[in-house]
C-alpha cells in the first residue's frame, strides 16, 4: 500500500546535495544527497550514529550544514539569509521527546503558534486547535495538561501541533522511540493517516514493519552517507551487505 | 517609665518595622526589575552585553551592601547630588538584589530545557516570542521558591540602612534605646520582630519548594 503514490506529480520539494556536517572533528554527513518529491514518503533507517537525525535536522536549520546544499519549498536552507522563521511555517518538526510545553493546557501548546505566528484570533485558534485535536483522536483532553497524558497521546499532541501551522512537509524524528509497543501504535496510525492524506513526510524510525508498510522510498544511512535507496522492496532484498547486516541486527 | 510610655516605644518600634516592610518592597519591586535586565542581558546574543553584566555582577557582588549605602549617601552629595536616606538606601538595595537575583533567575532560564527552545523555534516563533511565551513562564516556577528565600537577605540587609539614618526598625531601637536604656530588651524586641517577618517567608519558600519538586503544572 503505497499510499498517496497516485496524487504524487514528481515535484521535487526537498533536496539535499552533497551535504556535509562535523561535530568537531567527528563527520557525522560525508555528502548526503537526497531528493523527496510532494506526497512522498521516506523513511530514513540506519544505526544510531550513522548521521539520520543529522540529516532530518539540518533540513529545519537546527543544525548548520558545512558543505552542500538544502533547499526546502525553495527555501536555500544553507544560505545565511534565508528567512528562518518563513521556513519553518513550512516545515512541521515531531521529536522523540515530544517537547510539549508544560505549563501551557493541551489546547493553548496548539494554539500558540497560530496565534503568535500567524496572528489569528483566539477563537478561531481555539477552533484550530479542536479540529487538528479530532484529527489525532484526541479532541476530549483540550483542557488537559501535558503531564497529565500518556506518552503517545502527548506524542499524538506534538503532531498535532505542528499540523496546526499546516506545514507543506513534516519530519518526524524517531518519534515512536520513547514509546511502549502498545502506544507506538497509535501514534503510527495518527502517521499512516497523515501519509494517506498526501503530506509530504521525512521520517527517522527503526519500526522496519512500519516503514515497509507506509513509505514510498526507504533510505538506509550508513557512516554518514546515503548507502542504500529504494522502495520498500529493498527490505526484503537488500543490495549490500551493510543494509543486510543491519536489518539481521533489527529482527 | 510608665506603661503608656512603653506603648509609645513599641509603637514608635512597629512603625519602623513596617519601613522596614516597605524599604524591602522597594528593593524587591525596583530590584526585580533591574534583575530581569540583567538575567536577560547575560543570556543575550551580544557577547559584549553578557561580558558588561558578568563584569556588573562581579562588582556587585564582591562589594558589602554597607558601602553601596555609604556611597549612596556620603559618595553622590560629594560629587553634588543631595540624595534622602530613603533614595540612597533604595538604590543601593535595589542595586544588590538586581546582581543576586540577576544571577539567579539566568540560572532559572537557562535551566529550562534546550528542547523547549528548539520546539518553539520549529514553531516559527520568534526570539522574542520564545523567551516570553515559552521560556520564562517556566524559568518563573523554577526561580519562585529561590527567590521568596532571598527576600529573607532583603530584609534583613535593609538594617544596613540605619547607617546612613533611615529610621527602619533597627534605627527605630537605637534611637528608643537612647532614652530608655535598656537594650537588651529593645534589641530582643527587634530581633523578634525580624524573625516575625523572615520565619513565615522561610517556611513558604520551603513549601513552594516542595510543590516543585512535585514538578506539576495542572
Amino acid at each position: 500500500m503505497h499510499s498517496g503514490s497516485e496524487e504524487r506529480n514528481h515535484e521535487i520539494v526537498v533536496s539535499l546535495k552533497g551535504v556535509c556536517k562535523k561535530f568537531g572533528d567527528i563527520e557525522v554527513l560525508r555528502g548526503v544527497d537526497m531528493e523527496v518529491a510532494k506526497g512522498e514518503v521516506v523513511a530514513i533507517i540506519g544505526q544510531s550514529g550513522s548521521g539520520k537525525s543529522t540529516a532530518l535536522r539540518c533540513i529545519d536549520l537546527l543544525e548548520t550544514i558545512d558543505e552542500g546544499s538544502i533547499t526546502v519549498y525553495g527555501h536555500e536552507v544553507h544560505k545565511p539569509g534565508v528567512d528562518l522563521r518563513a521556513l519553518r511555517q513550512d516545515i512541521g518538526i515531531v521529536f522523540q521527546s515530544y517537547n510539549l510545553f508544560p505549563h501551557l493546557t493541551i489546547e493553548e501548546n496548539i494554539m500558540l503558534a497560530p496565534t503568535a505566528v500567524k496572528k489569528l484570533s483566539k477563537a478561531d485558534a481555539r477552533e484550530l486547535a479542536h479540529r487538528v485535536l479530532g484529527q489525532v483522536g484526541l479532541a476530549e483532553k483540550a483542557r488537559n495538561y501535558p503531564d497529565q497524558l500518556s506518552g503517545g497521546q502527548q506524542q499524538r499532541v506534538a503532531i498535532a501541533r505542528s499540523l496546526a501551522m499546516e506545514p507543506k512537509v513534516m519530519l518526524f524524528d524517531e518519534v515512536t522511540s520513547a514509546l511502549d509497543p502498545k502506544l507506538t501504535g497509535e501514534v503510527l496510525r495518527v502517521i499512516e493517516d497523515l501519509a494517506k492524506k498526501g503530506m509530504t513526510m521525512i521520517m527517522v524510525t527503526h519500526e522496519m514493519n512500519f516503514a515497509r508498510r507506509i513509505a514510498d522510498t526507504i533510505i538506509f544511512m550508513n557512516e554518514g552517507k546515503v548507502w542504500e535507496k529504494g522502495e520498500a522492496g529493498i527490505l526484503n532484498n537488500p543490495h549490500t551487505p551493510e543494509l543486510r547486516e543491519f536489518l539481521q541486527n533489527e529482527l | 517609665m510608665g506603661q503608656s510610655f512603653a506603648a509609645g516605644y513599641m509603637l514608635f518600634l512597629l512603625k519602623g518595622a513596617l519601613w522596614t516592610l516597605g524599604l524591602s518592597a522597594i528593593a524587591l519591586l525596583c530590584g526585580g526589575v533591574l534583575a530581569l535586565v540583567v538575567a536577560l542581558c547575560r543570556i543575550s546574543t551580544q557577547k559584549w552585553l553578557r561580558l558588561a553584566m558578568a563584569f556588573y555582577i562581579q562588582i556587585i557582588q564582591g562589594t558589602p551592601v554597607l558601602v553601596l549605602m555609604f556611597l549612596m549617601y556620603f559618595g553622590l552629595p560629594a560629587l553634588g547630588w543631595s540624595v534622602s536616606p530613603l533614595l540612597a538606601a533604595s538604590v543601593s538595595l535595589s542595586v544588590y538584589v538586581s546582581a543576586y537575583l540577576g544571577e539567579s533567575w539566568r540560572g532559572a532560564i537557562q535551566s529550562v530545557p534546550q528542547a523547549q527552545w528548539e520546539a518553539a523555534e520549529c514553531l516559527a516563533l520568534s526570539r522574542t516570542q520564545r523567551m516570553a511565551k515559552v521560556v520564562l513562564p517556566q524559568a518563573v516556577r523554577i526561580a519562585t521558591p529561590p527567590t521568596v528565600g532571598f527576600m529573607v537577605q532583603i530584609i534583613k540587609n535593609t538594617s544596613l540602612a540605619s547607617v546612613v539614618g533611615f529610621i527602619e526598625l533597627v534605627r527605630a531601637g537605637q534611637i528608643v534605646n537612647n532614652t530608655t536604656f535598656q537594650p537588651f530588651l529593645i534589641y530582643m524586641l527587634i530581633a523578634v520582630l525580624y524573625f516575625s517577618m523572615c520565619y513565615p517567608l522561610s517556611i513558604f519558600s520551603r513549601k513552594l519548594e516542595a510543590r516543585s519538586g512535585e514538578k506539576s503544572y495542572a
